[in-house]
């Protein structure tokens, strides 16, 4: 059944009529026109849907917009900007990481977590923060030297 | 506004036959008439049409001086935008960051045979260097004539075009390009080869420069589209918005060749604008929100037709193959008498190997819109190759092929014929359907299930070797799916789902390959056998390119068999290629791998490892259309778990002239890592009615938990040779250099990909 919602994204409010059911991630598309996040399977299984809710990492293809309440939705473009990027951002464009970069959302958002909670992870805790999250064009070396690098910036 | 955007209303014979004959004369003056003649003759207003034998359909010159550079090809996400932009820089003597490189819009481009076979330098970059070069010597006798000065006398600098003085100084008299046609289009017969595609060539007069001039080509310079991705500006194709659009979704059979006998499209009749579109095999829905399409093709109640269950069962996957019948049989190289040779041998040395069914699994399904106004078709997609998906999607709607309009926009991955084609068809049937544009996303079990697979294939290798230990003799055959089941682009509807699920028949080619190298034995047989596919329409099990395709199957067989001839007459399996290998960039390739990773001289396999953990080290080379790679793999093995940690390669790779050694590197790191999860742990699974892995459970890849600590790779640059691909190259003997590492470490050689914890545990034990 359509219900109204309103979603704190980005810093601003938004209103959506949507079935409660729905994935967030088709109201941040389709009703937001957020280019990002993606889908990529609809099952949690990848991340290019990936977003902050309330700062944690959360598979928008699989979490109903009903569960969202007035938590703050935060995506890639409210993570940083060109003129004050997310350290992970300019770790990224430094590093040169993706190819396609359908699978950023993932990985960033993820990563912008784990450098906000720990100081100075491992290259241990860092993979076992991202591990799950999916690469099909292999960049994963580039990947955790972004992370490092960021990790550095921040620490 | 850029040129490209202006429609082009004069032809460029009207102008010629309006300005008479061209004469120039270089090294004298040049009178008026002639000088109004050149211009005229070389620049003209109007854009002349998009031939392959127009200057004008490769490179424009923007009246703020910029240049557009029309590429009918694309950039995959190996940075070949930068690449191409670095060789028209070059030899157009303007600054890099003045370059701008549209890809793969039908609209402004030619057929150069889109992203193809590594083919985007070596091929497309040859042919924008020479459209580059031709563009900067028509420019610089423009000047001629306008500045009354001979071509030979002038130079350029940033696109300002200067005389030099007989002490070979700069003088300060100089025009620059934009003066001399920044409002005009080139008007430049090129002397087209007649092809199109990937050997599509158009050189002009020119000569380009010589390399040792170079100074923009070889620089690692950054890719540009990056920091729109990172900051989410930039548009994907699953990002493409058009008014009054709808959302379309695809229904798949259970049954691989089932279609539907009935649909009760009152099962959907509660969701908002959901329309059914249903012609025969082909069935999908549209909705106004994504949301509810996807509802809707969930809720659709279908009967699908009785049909036999069309695929053997997997465990037999390898028997049928082995004992189906041959369709095509190929010998690509043969030399010497080889059943001689094998009969006065003292020792004969064979080996089988494995490969599945691998699938693209992209990031992202595919993902396609097209909007039909006017009987004018555009199609945005995330394919390879547009100008063919344009022939495809002009066939399948029955119109011509000037009335489509494909728009490449980067997708969701793509490494080869994907589901990338399929998908822009399906969605122009569901357009013209309902009426309306339609954005066509696949599910992530389509993406995975229904998209064109990498043939599965076994590979006989055997040997024949006298009492010295000298290999006398060496037959190599690969037997699997053809590559060309399904055709390599989507111009026909005989290769896209949507001709096919419509009563068009497959029409299934014979492709496979034979091993790249330059082993120089004395008696030498490499052939190749197809057989036909499990299904002759619509199969998810349908083969076709997948990265380097046929290449990693082939290569993971013959470089293992090579290691094991090593280990038969204990050598070390350096010295034993290097024994046999002709070729002086091949050697190369071998020996710079070998000194990074400073192998130490020794026969495989180690003797002086015991316990749970053990490590081993493992070679493997090839060559791809003048590429050379050498592949040192190190590796750790859990024995009790069978898990495989490829924990360091060190690449050597030769594509002649590095036009960009940065996005170099990353390609390569790229193909490595996605070599290691092919071969570690990709497997297309099925069973009798249909393919199983369809997710990324069931389709798992490469953890980042399990990402190689070092990749290190050396490049070797070559400015005097042209430059060949890198695209695909150094995926191709990543399998091999893993398995023969296995073998160093265990002695035990694994003949089956993918060496997943369990067969490389049961193979230990």
């Amino acid at each position: 059944m359509t219900q109204r919602f309103t979603l704190n994204v980005n810093g601003k409010s938004h209103t959506v009529n949507a079935d409660q059911d729905m994935p967030l991630l088709y109201a941040l598309r389709d009703d937001l026109g957020l280019n990002n996040p993606h889908f990529g399977c609809g099952l949690a299984q990848c991340g290019a849907c990936m977003v902050h809710v309330d700062g944690k990492p959360t598979y928008s293809c699989v979490t109903a917009i009903s569960a969202i309440g007035d938590a703050k939705i935060t995506t890639l473009a409210g993570l940083g900007t060109p003129e004050k990027p997310h350290p992970l951002q300019t770790a990224y464009i430094e590093e040169q990481v993706p190819q396609c970069g359908y699978c950023i959302n993932g990985w960033i958002m993820t990563a912008a977590a784990l450098l906000r909670d720990k100081e100075k992870p491992t290259e241990a805790e860092i993979k076992d923060a991202l591990s799950g999250l999916k690469c099909r064009c292999g960049t994963h070396v580039s990947i955790l030297k972004a992370v490092k690098r960021a990790a550095e910036m921040m620490g | 506004m850029t040129k490209f955007e202006k429609n082009s209303a004069f032809t460029r014979r009207s102008v010629l036959l309006g300005g008479g004959a061209l004469v120039v004369s270089v090294g004298a003056a040049i009178p008026l008439d002639t000088m109004l003649t050149l211009q005229a003759a070389y620049a003209q207003g109007a854009k002349p049409p998009l031939t392959p034998d127009q200057l004008s359909s490769y490179i424009a010159v923007n009246a703020d001086g910029s240049v557009s550079a029309f590429f009918g090809k694309m950039d995959m996400g190996h940075g070949l935008r930068v690449a191409i932009a670095q060789i028209i820089a070059e030899e157009l003597d303007v600054p890099f960051k003045r370059v701008k490189v549209f890809m793969g819009d039908t609209a402004n481009s030619v057929n150069q045979g889109g992203a193809s076979g590594s083919t985007g330098i070596q091929n497309g970059g040859k042919q924008m260097r020479m459209a580059a070069a031709e563009a900067r010597r028509v420019l610089v006798e423009m000047a001629a004539a306008r500045l009354s000065v001979p071509a030979d006398k002038l130079i350029v600098t940033d696109g300002i075009v200067s005389a030099i003085d007989t002490d070979r100084k700069m003088a300060t008299l100089g025009l620059e390009y934009k003066e001399l046609i920044g409002d005009k289009y080139f008007n430049v017969q090129l002397d087209w080869n007649k092809h199109y595609g990937n050997a599509l060539y158009a050189p002009g007069k020119a000569q380009p420069k010589d390399p040792r001039q170079h100074k923009i080509v070889g620089q690692p310079i950054k890719r540009e589209d990056v920091a729109p991705k990172v900051f989410a500006q930039e548009d994907f194709v699953t990002d493409i918005r058009r008014p009054g659009m709808v959302h379309g979704r695809m229904i798949r059979p259970p049954i691989a060749g089932a279609v539907p006998s009935n649909v009760d499209e009152s099962s959907v009749k509660d969701i908002p604008g959901a329309k059914v579109v249903w012609d025969k095999g082909f069935l999908g829905v549209v909705a106004d929100k994504e949301w509810d399409a996807i509802q809707a093709a969930q809720k659709l109640k279908v009967e699908w037709s009785q049909v036999e269950s069309p695929f053997p069962e997997q465990a037999s996957l390898y028997d049928h193959i082995r004992n189906a019948s041959v369709r095509k049989r190929t010998v690509e190289k043969e030399n010497g008498t080889i059943d001689d040779a094998f009969k006065s041998a003292v020792k004969v040395v064979e080996a089988e190997y494995e490969w599945p069914f691998q699938s693209h699994a992209t990031m992202g399904p595919a993902c396609a819109l097209v909007e039909i106004k006017d009987g004018q078709v555009t199609c945005w997609s995330g394919t390879q190759k547009s100008h063919y998906q344009q022939q495809g999607i002009a066939a399948t709607l029955g119109i011509p092929v000037e009335n489509v309009r494909v728009i490449w926009v980067t997708g969701p991955g793509s490494y080869g014929r994907s589901d990338a084609d399929d998908c822009a068809a399906d969605a122009a049937v569901l357009a013209k359907a309902v009426g309306k544009p339609v954005r066509l996303q696949y599910m992530r079990d389509q993406a995975t299930g229904w998209d064109p697979k990498g043939p599965a294939s076994i590979h006989k290798a055997r040997a024949a070797l006298d009492a010295s230990g000298k290999i006398t003799a060496y037959d190599f055959t690969s037997k699997g799916f053809s590559r060309w089941d399904c055709a390599t682009n989507g111009s026909k509807p005989s290769a896209l789902l949507a001709g096919q699920t419509r009563g068009v028949s497959l029409n299934s080619e014979d492709g496979f390959g034979v091993p790249a190298e330059s082993y120089a034995f004395d008696n030498k047989r490499l052939a190749w056998e197809t057989i036909p596919p499990l299904l002759d329409r619509a199969s998810p099990l349908r083969s076709s390119h997948l990265r380097d395709p046929v290449g990693p199957q082939i290569h993971f067989a013959s470089e293992s068999f090579i290691d094991e001839l090593a280990a038969a007459v204990t050598t070390d399996p350096i010295e034993f290629r290097l024994r046999y290998i002709k070729e002086p960039r091949d050697i190369a390739v071998i020996k710079a791998a070998a000194e990074k990773a400073r192998w130490q001289t020794r026969t495989s396999p180690r003797r002086d490892q015991s316990g749970n953990k053990v490590s081993g080290r493992g070679i493997a080379y090839a060559q791809r259309n003048g590429t050379r790679v050498a592949i040192i793999a190190e590796v750790d093995i859990d024995r009790s778990t069978g898990k495989i940690w490829a924990r360091k390669f060190t690449v050597a790779h030769d594509c002649g002239q590095i036009i960009n050694p940065d996005g170099l590197t990353k390609c390569i790191e790229g193909n490595i890592v996605q070599g290691v999860s092919r071969t570690l742990w990709e497997e297309v699974t099925f069973d009798r009615k249909t393919v199983t892995s369809v997710d990324w459970l069931t389709y798992p890849i490469l953890d980042i938990t399990e990402t190689p600590a070092e990749v290190n790779v050396v490049l070797i640059n070559h400015p005097e040779i042209a430059p060949s691909g890198a695209g695909e190259p150094s995926i191709r003997p990543v399998a091999a250099a893993i398995a023969n590492a296995v073998f160093d470490a265990t002695g035990v050689r694994i003949r089956r990909v993918p060496f997943s914890p369990d067969r490389v545990r049961s193979a230990l034990s």
